[in-house]
Parts: C-alpha cells; structure tokens; sequence
C-alpha cells in the first residue's frame, strides 16, 4: 500500500510543548519520521544585554531565563563573577546558596513531575505538585522578596540574611515533603497507563546521550553516573553527602525515577545544609565588589558614596576569561565570561541545558507515535525562557 | 601550570605546528590552536584524552583587533572529571572553520547558534541556517559592531549607551 507522508505543525501554542516550542513535524500515518524544532520565540538577547550593564545590573537577567530555576541560574552567573575576580564567599552565604539552590531543584522538579503527569494524562498529581511548590514560593518570597525573578544572590553573597521565621519554615518542608513524593509515587509508579506511556518510551543509549550533549536528570537516565555537584563540586558541594541516582534502561521511566529520587536527596542535603548554619558575615570582605551595609549607607556619607560608586560605575573586573558550570535542574548551566578589565562584561556565554537537550529531540521520538513525542517533550523538562534567552 | 597538564603535553608532542597558545587562568586550561587543525585537535582530545563530552561552542568577538573572532569549544572529561577550553582565531575576511558535528552531534545546535550571533561559517554544518533569529533577519547581533538597540534605529543616549 503506497504511503504518504503528512506534515503536522505542533505549536507555538501547543500546551503540551511547555511554552512557545514550535515542532514541524513529519508523519506517517502515526509513526515519526522527522521532527524540526523552531526556537526563538522568546528571544529577549540577554547575552547582548549583559554586555551594556555591569555585572550588578546583569544579574537579574539570569532569572528570566529558566524561570522554574531562578536562584539557580544567580549562582552560576556570581560564581563565574566571584571565580573571574578571585574572591571566597563567606560560608554562611555559601550554606544558604545551597539551601536556596535545592529548594529550587525541588521547585523546579516538581513542576517537571505536574506538567509531565498532566500532560500524560494524570491531573491529580499536577494539582498536588503545585501544592507543595507554593511553600518553595512562599519562602523565595521570605528571602528575597520576589515569588519567581528572585534575584536573591549577590557577587560576593548574599543581598540580605535570612528572615525570622525561614528556619521553622524549611523544616516543615523536611518534614513534609518525603510524604507527598510517595504520594506521586503511590499515584503514578504503579499506575499501568502511566507505564504503558513511559516504559521503553524516548530512548537514547548513554552513548548517544553523551555524543548530544544531554546533560543533568536526562544524562543519569541513560545510565551515566555524572553530576557536576559531586565530580566538579562548585559552591561547598563536596562536604555534603547524598546519593547520585542512576538509570539504566534509558527511557522516560527510568528519567522519572532519577528525578524522583533526586527530590529526596534534595531533602537530605537541605538537612545537613540547615544543621551546618552558624552565624556570620553573609558578604565577602571585599568592600570594591560588595554593597556596604545599609546602616552605613543611610547613616555615614563614606557610605552613601560607596554605595552610589559600585551601583553607577559597578566595579573594575581583571582581564580574562572562566567557565562556571553548575548543576541546573535541568542540566549543566555554564557561564562562560570574558572580562577586557571593565566593569562590564565583555562577553557573556550562556549554555542552556535545555537548548541542547532539546537538539536530541529527534533521535529520541522517531520512529513512535505521535502521542509518545508529548511524553518525551515533557521527559525532557524543557524550559522555553532558557532555550530562547 | 599549563605546561603540566596531561592534554597539554600530548598536544605539544603530536601538534607542535598547530599550537599557537597554552594558557591557565584560574585553574581552567586553555589551548590555542590554528584553525586549519581544530578538527584533528578535537578528534586526539576526545579519543586519545578522554574529552568525550563536549559542552558547548561559541565565539567572541574582539572588534579592532586582528585576527577579530575566536571560535570557543568548551570540553569534559567524564571519565576523569576534568575540563579543557580549545580556541581558534578566524580572520575576519575568512570567517569560517570546519564544523565539529564530524565528531559530535551536540554540535549543531550551539554552532547553528554561533553562525546566528556571529556569521561564523561552519564547514561542512549539515544545516547552517539561523535558530534564533528569523530566517530573513539581516546581520549577526552579538558582533561588537552591531548596534543594541537593533540595526535601523537611532542609538538610545540614556544611561545604556
């Protein structure tokens, strides 16, 4: 029987395709063919942008990126800073980074696990899921002040210490949080429509993962035991213990599990991370980098024009170039930065996780249904703000 | 220093022409080669030195000077855990190198990316066409020499400029 290709457009508006992802794709009769992505949408030129401002002022365009990971995307961006300039953040602030770093994993894990579920067909544990990221909300909102563009790290620490009550707040996430995993683990690990969806689907040989570049959750699906926090630890990692989940037939069951039991890492290392947490300074000593205190700003003159010098003119970083790659949720996020000397910064290369994940879309959907590729966009925990910048 | 590191030594013995540059900054390595090797360079890094991941490609452009673009590869070790960055400088007359989605397929995309901010021409690129800008958009925005606020407008004379 003569067969006939037909062409579907998914997309920009599709909702299972997670923001503005357009996919041409390529049918026959059920079966995929070929699939072409068509990105930029959401093409804001942050990379551009960052070139007009100074380091201080480039900071919040990394929220905007992946959106889901705010805090995340700010500790690759002022570590890359903090590496260019040679400065140490004191440990206080370096214990609260990976506080808020895993809540945000956990934050960003469980919008992975709603949107997935929902998309597959399980409602209930989206309506769950966004629950329990409300209380990560709440507390981005304690610190900083911002439900979602937080904005909350400085280049050299913090932009302010902990509020009252941040403490009792996290524990009762300790506390809560392992229960609410085995209730989505209750709802869908042994749910036969979820594994007739998931099992065999969206597979890619830990081979094949490495030569596309599939970084994070995805890259330990497949088997490989990677992860930049524990094999190139940035920011104190290394004094934490916790588990590297590994998958090992490579599909989207076994991406659902790593990310699952990677929520309940994130839960331990939050523990040790709050047990670890001894007062102290939350800036690096470094008075040409850091704002003063405010006290002194309001109250001294010295102050006031310490304060006006580093937020109107920034401050001199040395000439050179680092790459800072850090363990997004989604991925390894680098930063790539080149300083002439300036205070602003000569180039800044982002490495988005999900661009590049993305790239494998096609070796991973074709040859299955079409109703398999909105499990693999969803497998893949793709974010449009960070593919696009 | 640069001059220990393993990579380094080995890339000294077998490239001794190619090499134009080996730097450490920061602890980070980084190797200078002539554009005409980068493939060969790439290929010894990733089978003989166990750089099997390559993380990203990109550019910079450094206008006023000469040669004006560096193509920037950026390479992991997962088996020993380690990093290496690899730079070629391109004239600004011959923009163009070999594409590395010969030897991986992560690749495409970042170098698709490159071709878009940068115009830089990829050889031998399966499918060198603009992924973030539109297909009929006219010049390479991230060019030192492309103005911010978009090429037909009047520059803004506020605080950015």
């Amino acid at each position: 029987m003569a067969s006939e290709i037909m062409t579907l457009n998914m997309g920009p508006q599709h909702p299972s395709t997670h923001g503005v992802l357009r996919l041409v794709v390529e049918l026959d009769g059920e079966v995929i063919q070929k699939i072409t992505p068509h990105i930029g949408y959401l093409h804001r030129g942050i990379e551009k942008l960052s070139e007009h401002r100074t380091y201080h002022q480039a900071l919040p365009l990394t929220d905007r990126m992946d959106y889901l990971a705010p805090m995340h995307n700010n500790l690759g961006y002022v570590l890359a800073v903090e590496k260019l300039l040679g400065i140490e953040v004191p440990e206080r602030a370096e214990t609260i980074r990976v506080i808020m770093a895993e809540l945000t994993r956990l934050k960003s894990h469980l919008v992975w696990i709603a949107c997935h579920a929902l998309d597959i067909g399980a409602m209930t544990v989206f309506i769950y899921a966004f629950r329990e990221r409300e209380k990560i909300m709440e507390l981005y909102e304690m610190v900083s002040g911002a439900r979602m563009t937080s904005n909350y790290f400085r280049v050299g620490g913090l932009s302010r210490d902990l509020p009252a009550g941040f403490e009792s707040a996290v524990q009762e996430i300790l506390d809560t949080f392992p229960g609410h995993f085995d209730t989505y683990e209750g709802l869908l690990t042994k749910n036969t429509i979820w594994l007739q969806r998931t099992i065999g689907n969206g597979v890619i040989s830990a081979d094949d993962a490495i030569d596309f570049g599939i970084s994070g959750p995805a890259l330990r699906g497949s088997g490989v035991d990677f992860d930049l926090r524990r094999d190139l630890p940035y920011s104190g990692y290394e004094k934490y213990d916790f588990k590297v989940p590994v998958g090992e037939n490579c599909d989207t069951f076994d991406r659902y599990k790593v990310r699952l039991v990677e929520m309940r890492e994130a839960v331990k290392i939050i523990d040790q991370a709050m047990k670890r947490l001894k007062p102290g300074p939350i800036l690096a000593d470094a008075p040409q980098v850091c704002y003063p205190p405010k006290e002194s700003v309001y109250n001294s003159i010295e102050g006031l024009i310490h304060h006006f010098k580093i937020a109107s003119e920034g401050f001199p970083v040395p000439e050179g170039e680092v790459y800072q790659g850090v363990e997004n949720p989604k991925g390894e996020l680098g930063y790539y930065m080149v300083s002439d000397g300036g205070s602003k910064p000569y180039r800044m290369r982002v490495r988005p996780p999900s661009f590049v994940n993305l790239g494998a879309i096609e070796k991973m959907a074709k040859g299955s249904m079409i109703a398999d590729l909105v499990a693999v966009i969803g497998t893949l925990d793709i974010v449009l703000g960070e593919i696009d910048r | 220093m640069a001059e220990n590191n393993r990579a380094v030594v080995k890339l000294k013995e077998r490239f001794a022409n190619a090499l134009l540059d080996c730097t450490e900054y920061r602890g980070e390595v980084t190797v200078t080669v002539k554009k005409e090797n980068i493939l060969e360079v790439l290929k010894c890094l990733r089978d003989d030195l166990r750089y099997n991941f390559l993380t990203d490609v990109t550019a910079v452009d450094y206008l006023g000077q000469d040669p004006r673009f560096m193509v920037v590869y950026h390479l992991m070790s997962i088996p020993n855990k380690d990093r290496i960055r690899v730079k070629a400088p391109l004239t600004e007359a011959d923009c163009s190198i070999d594409s590395a989605t010969a030897l991986w397929n992560s690749a495409d995309w970042v170098e698709r990316e490159a071709y878009d901010m940068f115009g830089i021409d990829f050889k031998n690129h399966p499918n060198l066409v603009r992924i973030l800008m539109t297909d009929d958009w006219v010049g390479h925005p991230l060019r030192k020499d492309y103005p911010l606020q978009g090429p037909d407008r009047e520059p803004y004379k506020g605080r950015l400029s």
